[in-house]
């Protein structure tokens, strides 16, 4: 009897343990995302001590926001500004963040570091104008916006003055920036979507935050501003003449339809089985994304997946019956002679070194803007750590005129059933006359 | 198989294009410098000999200290010519360094050379420059350091010969204005600083005629005293 009772005790505390756990399971909060231990390691590989520990995660999470780039001018120090961003509103100067006391940000606090990456304003509580992400920063969390200042505050501090910006009337005025900042502008540190996996938060709060992806794949309004409801449609990148194409649609570089592999390869490696980055995202591979650890790879790929959901419309007919025969056989022969030795006659490409362009979404995507530029003045893929001999193509610019430039883009972007448009002579002109020359 | 089999006869293909037009893209293994270097042939052609057009430089057979200086200096931007400075910017150094490997080793027949329409006065004024310098100006002749076959010197002196006078002029022109650079002490500043248009004009004139030597390769690293020190020979 005692026993019984016994017996039937424990197996009630049992079940009530599992009870709990199974709520605990259902009603917990999304896991925060982790940065991967491999990270903090030290480089010689002893046990670090934790001041190492942050500064490793610090430069790393540097990297993941890409601050380089544009905090440092070509050929100058690491992360002494001075490099001019053109805007359509006039030119900004990027500022110094090396630790200088008197012209870097050496005096700055963790609290002060913190509020600028948060909310966008400085340490003198100017408005920062948005060509600095803090839209997307803002979604950093406060450990790591502690360890990415630590890690500045450790690199060798640079004596360079700030210059001012140049920007037009009425952009000059920063008092303006609260109008931007009403209509444009969330403060928010990321929060997990408890839905969803910890690897896809992790790759949320990547791509969402330190990532700024949005800076250039959601489409930019006369105001400078982007709308959250447009986020990641694509859109012109303003002063590079480069088209960011939508991540939300596969019909442009939505990655609904791809391996996880292939966007990891595309990420970190530069190069894919299905396709290249050249222009500006080859410079984000370039400074940024080839040093991302493969788990965060995989995070990142895992959650851009899920912005392009699996379309399931009918695919579009060909428009090779819209394009005069003559312009097809013009864009035929040329593509035989200058193009096939790479991307073959069939159009597959020997990927990855020579991208595929038959059923290439970036080829046949409503903008020709980067076929044509491709075309133009040719590109190389980014030399990273996976890839650091990339295959390379050459300009054509000087070699085909606009209207034969614009037969091989409309052949390439017709042919083998690809889906795009043909384009024009005047299309072609356009590029040509903007670029540098 | 099959994939082999297209792609042998792409390469027939484009062999028997190869020797007709040296600027179209071809190679034979796709895992070679050859096939890497695709991206410079339209402007510089397979070998590196230059184009048809006047602008683009021979780089075959030029030092290749000298050709992975102007590329890193394309990547950095302190050479610009924006078509250079696009297709190398994310280009790491030994990578940069085997380009320039690759095309200093070649030697590649050379172009017809350019018969510039310019006056017999001009000729001379150019190849008195160029053989015994101006020393009143204190302006040394070309070829004490581009070498007497004007094949240039390793490890960082390009050679001149098969060069256009236009590219030629260009460059003279764009190190008197200081929009180009060599390391410090720039030798080639001081010397385009004390030549006139004129001068500059005369002188890629006489360069631009000149027969290639049967060896087209640089001379040995400073085997003579140069007039200036020269940054780019330390």
């Amino acid at each position: 009897m005692k026993l019984r009772t016994l017996f039937r005790l424990a197996l009630a505390g049992v079940i009530v343990l599992f009870v709990a756990a199974f709520v605990w399971w259902a009603l917990k909060p999304g896991e925060l995302p982790q940065t991967p231990q491999s990270i903090t390691k030290a480089k010689g590989g002893t046990a670090p001590n934790p001041t190492t520990q942050v500064i490793n995660l610090g430069e790393y999470l540097a990297r993941m926001g890409d601050c380089v780039a544009c905090h440092t001018e070509p050929g100058g120090k690491p992360f002494a500004g001075g490099r001019a961003m053109a805007t359509p509103f006039g030119n900004l100067y990027v500022p110094n963040i090396t630790p200088d006391e008197e012209t870097g940000i050496g005096k700055w606090t963790a609290d002060e570091f913190y509020r600028m990456m948060h909310t966008g304003i400085g340490r003198d509580g100017t408005l920062l104008y948005p060509a600095m992400p803090f839209a997307s920063y803002t979604k950093v969390t406060r450990a790591d916006s502690d360890a990415i200042f630590a890690y500045i505050q450790s690199v060798p501090p640079v004596k360079l003055k700030n210059r001012p910006h140049e920007l037009r009337f009425p952009f000059n005025k920063r008092e303006l920036l609260v109008g931007w900042r009403t209509l444009y502008f969330k403060e928010g540190e990321f929060k997990p979507d408890p839905k969803q996996s910890a690897q896809w938060n992790r790759g949320a709060y990547l791509v969402d935050g330190l990532g700024h992806c949005a800076m250039c794949h959601t489409a930019i309004n006369v105001l400078g501003g982007s709308k959250e409801a447009q986020a990641f449609e694509g859109g012109m990148i303003p002063n590079q003449n480069w088209y960011a194409p939508s991540l939300t649609s596969n019909r442009e570089a939505g990655l609904g339809e791809w391996s996880t592999r292939d966007i990891v390869d595309l990420l970190q490696v530069g190069v894919s089985l299905r396709a290249t980055v050249y222009g500006p995202m080859a410079e984000v591979v370039y400074n940024s994304l080839q040093y991302m650890t493969d788990e965060d790879a995989e995070a990142m790929a895992i959650y851009l997946r899920t912005l392009a959901p699996k379309d399931s419309s009918p695919p579009v007919p060909s428009s090779a019956r819209l394009v005069q025969p003559a312009v097809m056989e013009t864009g035929r022969q040329i593509y035989e002679k200058q193009c096939a030795i790479c991307h073959r006659t069939d159009g597959k490409g020997w990927a990855p070194m020579y991208p595929p362009l038959a059923d290439n979404q970036s080829i046949t995507m409503a903008s020709p803007v980067n076929s044509i530029r491709m075309v133009l003045n040719g590109g190389y893929p980014p030399g990273t750590r996976k890839n650091p001999r990339p295959h390379g193509m050459p300009p054509f610019a000087h070699l085909l005129n606009d209207e034969q430039a614009a037969a091989v883009v409309t052949y390439i972007r017709v042919a083998w059933n690809n889906t795009g448009t043909p384009v024009t002579t005047a299309q072609v002109n356009e590029l040509r006359r903007m670029l540098p020359e | 198989m099959l994939r082999t089999l297209a792609f042998l006869a792409g390469l027939a293909v484009s062999l028997c294009a190869w020797s007709q037009d040296e600027a179209v893209p071809a190679f034979k293994s796709i895992d070679s410098v050859e096939a890497r270097v695709q991206g410079c042939v339209t402007c510089h052609g397979q070998s590196g000999q230059g184009t048809e057009n006047g602008y683009f430089p021979r780089i075959a057979g030029k030092p290749a200290a000298y050709l992975y200086n102007q590329l890193i200096a394309f990547r950095d931007g302190t050479r610009k010519y924006p078509p250079m400075n696009y297709l190398v910017a994310y280009l790491p150094d030994p990578y940069l360094k085997e380009m320039a490997q690759h095309f200093a080793s070649l030697r590649p027949a050379f172009a017809a050379k350019e018969q510039p329409n310019v006056d017999a006065a001009v000729v001379e004024r150019g190849k008195a420059i160029a053989t015994t310098g101006d020393p009143s100006r204190g302006i040394p002749p070309c070829i004490a350091c581009h070498g007497a076959g004007l094949t240039g010197m390793e490890p960082g002196i390009p050679g001149l010969v098969g060069l256009r006078a236009a590219y030629i002029t260009a460059q003279l022109t764009r190190w008197r204005v200081g929009d180009r650079r060599a390391a410090d002490p720039d030798c080639m500043k001081r010397i385009a600083t004390r030549l006139s248009e004129t001068d500059v004009a005369a002188v890629s004139a006489w360069l631009a005629m000149q027969d290639p030597p049967k060896d087209a390769s640089p001379e040995s690293s400073n085997l003579v005293r140069m007039p200036l020190s020269c940054g780019s020979q330390r």
